[in-house]
């Protein structure tokens, strides 16, 4: 009962979300606008209920398989993939090393540079 | 009696949402396996495998995507409130969070311009149509907010929704070799730049690594698709606007 209590009320949320987007139309998708207003609920409350928990881990536990219909989905891409398969491939090999290296990089430097205080209290491990 | 009875099975079944569903995640489970014989070696993906399996098993068959969708779309449907789902571990990890949100929200905003500006800049360069830079451009956001952006700028969703998952597993392959290359060690720097870049096949691969990089990279996962959904539709006007396709 507890799982199905969390799954009903994650839909609850997209539901709204999804409703909420329409109406006002806002730029961003149903689902997110649901994440953001759960966050904001667990907030207020203060802790997250076990439904609601064990409904996210097991959802989120095998986010993978989740991916595979739309992944499949390539097979009815195979003639504009083959197309334009140089900027393609080249675009999205490129462009993905480029955000890792340069994300990881900004991380690392913005946390030595306004995270000082905090090592500094802690005793600092350095 | 026997011959015909097998071809009706194969109409029913074919026409029935049952078969492509039960495929899919009998497929995943054996990819599942496979990927834990390998010691979870990235290039065992199960999305990479599972995906391989089931195009050669839908060419053999002769099925159409269309058709394998039927039964698909009820794995497919659940990205919805997997997303909403994804403000569980952002609470469970708001008070990390809190004492670094100046350096994430940089990292994020950076990341999320540079994941789409890169791909859109990259993709004219190497001669790419204006439908192909708009289907790559929210690449690195999780699929149901990347169908939706790509929708909104002019790509084709369901192309998207493939790039999606094939930035995932790039970013999950490659992701822990490049961050030793460049030197980043620390966990936290790791999972932020895994959840931007590669969103949940990234997330899936970071919680392989420690709990604490799964944890952050689930987080920049959810706060990116956000950031992606407000910035990435302003961001193509930007460059429309500076360089003319």
């Amino acid at each position: 009962m507890q799982f199905l209590n969390g799954i009903t009320l994650l839909l609850v949320y997209q539901l709204v979300g999804e409703i909420t987007v329409r109406l006002l139309g806002l730029p961003i998708p149903g689902p997110v606008l649901g994440m953001v207003m759960l966050f904001v609920t667990l907030m207020i409350r203060g802790k997250a209920p076990d439904s609601v928990d064990q409904a996210s881990t097991a959802l989120l536990s095998h986010l993978s398989l989740l991916f595979v219909p739309a992944g499949v989905g390539m097979m009815a891409h195979f003639g504009r993939i083959a197309d334009e398969w140089v900027p393609i491939t080249l675009a999205l090999l490129l462009s993905t090393v480029i955000t890792m290296v340069a994300t990881a990089l900004i991380m690392q430097v913005t946390t030595r540079w306004f995270a000082k205080p905090l090592t500094e209290k802690e005793g600092g491990d350095e | 009696m026997n011959e015909p009875g097998l071809k009706d099975i194969w109409v029913y079944l074919s026409a029935s949402p049952l078969l492509g569903l039960t495929i899919t995640l009998v497929a995943y489970g054996v990819a599942y396996r496979l990927y834990l014989k390998t010691n979870s070696n990235p290039l065992a993906n199960p999305v990479v495998t599972s995906v391989a399996m089931l195009i050669i098993v839908l060419l053999a068959t002769g099925t159409s995507y269309g058709d394998y969708f039927e039964g698909g779309q009820f794995v497919h449907f659940l990205l919805g409130p997997a997303t909403v789902a994804l403000a569980v571990p952002l609470y469970q990890q708001f008070s990390r969070l809190r004492q670094l949100w100046l350096p994430v929200t940089i990292s994020l905003f950076c990341g999320v311009v540079i994941a789409a500006g890169s791909s859109i800049g990259l993709a004219r360069l190497l001669g790419g149509s204006t439908e192909i830079q708009m289907s790559l451009a929210p690449k690195s956001a999780t699929a149901p907010v990347a169908m939706g952006i790509s929708e909104k700028i002019g790509g084709l969703p369901s192309l998207t929704a493939v790039l999606v998952v094939i930035t995932g597993i790039t970013g999950a392959v490659l992701g822990t070799k490049l961050f030793d290359w460049i030197r980043v060690r620390d966990d936290t720097a790791k999972g932020i730049a895994m959840g931007v870049a590669a969103h949940g096949i990234g997330t899936a691969r970071a919680f392989q690594v420690s709990s604490q990089m799964g944890a952050f990279s689930g987080l920049a996962m959810a706060l990116s698709a956000f950031a992606t959904a407000l910035l990435v539709p302003w961001l193509v006007d930007l460059l429309e606007a500076w360089i003319p396709a």
